[in-house]
């Protein structure tokens, strides 16, 4: 979200200086909590990131060993392999399914308010809800998804969903798709409704195809919401942990540790605090380099509209 | 009425009917095809719709019904997921038997999510209306420096609050909690206030004044009414960002008797002795969704305006 810093305002009629005081105090107690607990706390991560620190004893300096470590770490590695092709389907998949959505609720037809909100119903639920949900319809024996299958006559044997990789990563990827589509599906829906009519209107007249008027038209005026969506999604999707803590614990064979996870375990399992940290640094530093791009993204939107 | 065509896209079907128009009655045929083709289209449309509705409620509906089975029953597939062997609130009662029992910690979430609300409406009310009507230096730092937090991860600190909420003697306690919900909050809760102070005209401040409102009563009993739109919207998302959130509590709650609903859960989703009870599961799911989706569904406006404030900025 970019802000774009209000100057028109500072041109006001000048007051008082006591109330360049009062101002300051109106804004102290959000300032304070924001120091306490967001920059206070990324600077204490920096500088626990050049430690040995263990829970108990003392914290040793260490220089950058923590991120030298990092570098022949195969289970970091193998995190960040992990959360990058977890960022990469769920992406797509939230996409193929909320872009249809989209086109499909901006239509002017009755009900269309309905299934507008019945869509959106699983982004208002917490993440670890669904996991703990889905963990439920995914279960071999008591569950509704293998059982189902089987009554259906389509499988001899209820699956084990989340026992194999494949298979656990699929009920993942259908459980996030499910929680999050809606919430895609109204941000595109912004940016299909924030389409001028007459301009496809136009092209109808012109004879442009329904395929060509999506393609060399929704497609390239949306490019805006596109890049938010998209942000929102990969930023969402590299952070995932609860539905692998809550849905496999980690997967089978270990197989399913997000880098987030992987910082968890580091940092209240292990007790690596000072390892931890460094890891911290490095998803942080993952995400702000994406929430640059981003500013880019939108930027060059900007410049070409 | 062809019910046979199922979830396909009203194109395909306007197009899969090809319509001869008869040359004599030519109007009459022309006009019924149309009409024929519209009524086409509308089926298609609302079994696409039915079946998409389907997907999106079907696991609420199922677990809400599979955990009024009786216990025996919870245990076996929800097929069918209603109770076959009579309404039974067996599932919540075996919930109940877990960590210092269902109400403690609905109530702790309750406790923890509502007092997220007031002290971030609270403070973000303050700040926005600082940050809209009054000048002061470095104000646009502090306001970027408000939003910026934004791109960082919370994920990415939480070892350092936990030092400092020992540090502060809050460790393991619900307020301290609450405080970094509120701080997580506050970029957007910020954002929101100040342009809800921003659309407020100055004259309506300036009348105020004249009639001798100052400051804090100024801002409760004249500018409040007028944001109170703004001030849902933060209230809705503080409610259902704190109610859901599950790493913090899991990493800053330490004892069992502070459990928040969703680190409760993980006790459950442990289950006992190797079995898991799949009853407490649905409840424990039940419990944590209705909160959700009955403010969601009363307070949809506030919410929409919260999420297209987001997408636009």
């Amino acid at each position: 979200m970019t802000v774009v810093p209000n100057l028109s305002r500072a041109a006001g009629r000048p007051k008082p200086r006591s109330s360049a005081w009062r101002g300051i105090l109106y804004i102290a107690p959000a300032m304070a909590l924001v120091i306490l607990f967001f920059v206070i706390p990324v600077m204490m991560t920096a500088w626990m990131s050049l430690h040995a620190w263990p829970l108990m004893g003392a914290q040793r300096w260490i220089g950058i060993n923590n991120y030298i470590r990092m570098i022949n770490d195969t289970r970091f590695l193998s995190a960040l392999r992990f959360t990058a092709l977890y960022t990469v389907v769920a992406t797509i998949a939230i996409f193929a399914v909320a872009f249809p959505l989209a086109l499909f609720v901006e239509k002017h037809r009755r009900f269309v308010g309905a299934y507008r909100t019945v869509i959106f119903l699983p982004v208002v639920v917490g993440l670890a809800t669904a996991s703990l949900l889905w963990v439920w319809l995914a279960n071999v024996d008591s569950g509704f998804i293998g059982p189902l299958l089987r009554a259906l006559g389509i499988v001899e044997r209820s699956p084990n969903l989340l026992a194999s990789f494949d298979s656990a990563f699929l009920t993942i990827i259908i459980m996030v798709v499910w929680k999050i589509a809606g919430f895609t599906m109204i941000i595109l829906l912004t940016g299909l409704q924030a389409i001028p009519a007459d301009i496809v209107e136009a092209a109808r007249i012109d004879g442009a195809k329904r395929w060509q008027r999506f393609r060399y038209l929704t497609l390239p005026l949306m490019r805006r919401t596109i890049a938010l969506a998209l942000i929102i999604s990969v930023t969402g999707s590299i952070l995932a942990f609860d539905q692998f803590y809550i849905m496999t614990a980690g997967g089978p064979q270990n197989r399913m540790i997000s880098v987030v996870y992987y910082i968890f375990n580091q940092s209240f399992v292990s007790f690596n605090l000072g390892y931890g940290a460094s890891l911290s640094i490095v998803l942080l530093a993952i995400l702000v380099a994406i929430s640059i791009v981003q500013l880019w993204l939108l930027k060059v939107g900007d410049d070409k509209a | 009425m062809t019910m046979t065509q199922t979830a396909l896209p009203p194109t395909m079907t306007a197009a899969g009917h090809p319509i001869e128009v008869r040359p004599n009655p030519a109007n009459e045929a022309a006009k019924l095809a149309r009409a024929r083709r519209k009524r086409n289209c509308a089926v298609a449309y609302h079994t696409a719709g039915v079946a998409i509705v389907l997907f999106f409620l079907a696991p609420f509906a199922i677990a809400f019904l599979a955990s009024f089975r009786s216990g025996a029953e919870g245990m076996t597939p929800p097929l069918p997921p209603w109770p076959t062997t009579g309404f039974s609130l067996d599932s919540y009662r075996s919930l109940d038997t877990f960590g210092a029992g269902v109400w403690q910690h609905t109530l702790n979430s309750l406790i923890v999510s509502l007092a997220t609300v007031v002290l971030t409406v609270a403070i973000s009310l303050l700040a926005g209306y600082g940050f809209s009507r009054y000048r002061f230096p470095l104000k646009n730092t502090l306001f970027v420096l408000i939003i910026a937090t934004l791109m960082i991860p919370f994920q990415s600190i939480l070892t350092p609050l936990f030092i400092i909420l020992a540090k502060l003697g809050l460790n393991n306690s619900l307020f301290g909690l609450v405080l970094v919900y509120v701080t997580l909050q506050l970029p957007f809760s910020v954002f929101m206030m100040r342009n809800a102070f921003d659309a407020v005209p100055k004259e309506i401040e300036e009348a105020a004044r004249i009639d001798g409102a100052r400051d804090l009563k100024l801002l409760v009993r004249v500018l409040l009414p007028l944001v109170l739109p703004g001030a849902a919207t933060v209230a809705i998302f503080a409610f259902l960002n704190a109610w859901n959130e599950f790493l913090a509590a899991l990493v800053l709650l330490s004892s069992n008797d502070n459990y928040t609903m969703p680190v409760l859960m993980m006790a459950v989703r442990a289950g006992r002795l190797g079995a898991i009870n799949w009853g407490a599961v649905q409840a424990g799911v039940v419990v944590m969704t209705i909160p959700c989706l009955i403010i969601f569904l009363l307070l949809q406006r506030y919410y929409m305006r919260g999420l297209m404030a987001g997408a636009v900025k």
